[in-house]
């Protein structure tokens, strides 16, 4: 993966094949540090799933039975001398954790999280999405449910509203201070 | 400029139109964009922006955009099918101006480009 983006991307395609129906990404970024959670109310894994899916990180020889995604992300964060950590429980949810040294030479650049979350509610309207983002003591919230409300009968994932949304996030990348709906999204039923 | 949630009751209020105005004869179409591990790092994402902004461009509607996970062809990832009708195409080794191309070619001008097709590049 290139940038921080495309491993959210990727990270949230596993919530929802994972059935999740609300997903929280999180990153909250310092002048050292950029740090990333996804949270998400999917099927979770057994402890059985979890030791195989971090497995391969710790040996180093592994016929993968289980799949790339967070073995590359793993590879990205302790390129940096980052931390990693994922926290699941079955039929409740998982939480995955994952810490950037961003001043090490080997980090990758956090990307174009707009255009993922564009992606993310294009093709999977119904998840509610909330994403946050922390930075120099501002934050940027958008809880896709919001939107939802206000929209009703028109599905999020309509092309005039994408088009809309996604003007919407490019001012939010130029000017980080200007966001739609700041703080006071609930998270869960 | 600051966007507010008039901008979004608006937008509602015109897509709603829009909605209803829509021709009931106009294509009916799937596109099914592989975006598992190795369809995202290969680039899935600006191929599925490019078809969104060429969709938008083209003032489409009626046409369907979603995501299946790895299909075990990952060399040929980006990849997606588009569905029109019953008839299905699989795109491989997708880029977003090809991407484009298919929005118009196939699915605006009804013809198959036979070149990005899987047949082709498999033989
Ligand atoms: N959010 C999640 N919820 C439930 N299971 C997950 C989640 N993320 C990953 N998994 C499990 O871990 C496995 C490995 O994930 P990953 O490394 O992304 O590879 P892949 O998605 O290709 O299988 C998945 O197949 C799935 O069983
Ligand atoms: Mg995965």
């Amino acid at each position: 993966m290139r940038d921080i983006s495309m491993h959210i991307l990727d990270l949230v395609m596993n919530s929802i094949h994972a059935n999740a129906s609300f997903i929280r990404i999180t990153i909250s970024e310092t002048s050292e540090t950029i740090s990333l959670k996804i949270e998400d109310n999917g099927r979770g894994m057994t402890d059985e799933t979890l030791k195989q899916v971090v497995d391969p990180f710790f040996t180093t020889r592994n016929t993968r039975a289980v799949g790339l995604g967070i073995p590359l992300l793993y590879q990205n964060v302790k390129n940096t001398a980052g931390s990693f950590n994922i926290d699941s429980k079955i039929n409740q949810g998982t939480i995955i954790k994952a810490l950037f040294n961003k001043n090490h030479i080997d980090c990758i650049p956090l990307g174009d999280v707009k255009e993922t979350l564009l992606s993310l509610i294009m093709v999977e309207p119904n998840v509610n999405y909330i994403y946050k983002h922390e930075k120099d003591n501002q934050q940027y919230v958008l809880n896709t449910k919001e939107i939802k409300d206000i929209l009703a009968e028109v599905p999020i994932n309509h092309i005039e509203v994408i088009n809309w949304l996604k003007k919407d996030l490019l001012q939010y990348n130029k000017d980080f201070k200007i966001g739609l709906y700041k703080g006071g999204s609930k998270w869960q039923n | 400029m600051k966007k507010s949630i008039a901008d979004l009751a608006k937008i509602r209020q015109e897509t709603l139109r829009k909605i209803q105005l829509r021709d009931k004869e106009d294509t009916n179409c799937r596109i099914v964009v592989g975006m598992g591990t190795c369809g995202i790092s290969a680039g899935a994402r600006p191929c599925l922006s490019a078809i969104v902004d060429e969709v938008h461009k083209r003032g489409l509607s009626n046409i369907q955009i979603v995501q299946t996970g790895c299909v075990g062809m990952c060399r040929l990832e980006p990849m997606f099918d588009v569905y029109v009708g019953n008839e299905k195409v699989t795109y491989v080794n997708m880029t977003p101006e090809k991407s484009r191309q298919v929005v118009v070619e196939h699915i605006v001008n009804k013809r198959v480009i036979q070149e990005y097709t899987i047949g082709e590049v498999e033989k």
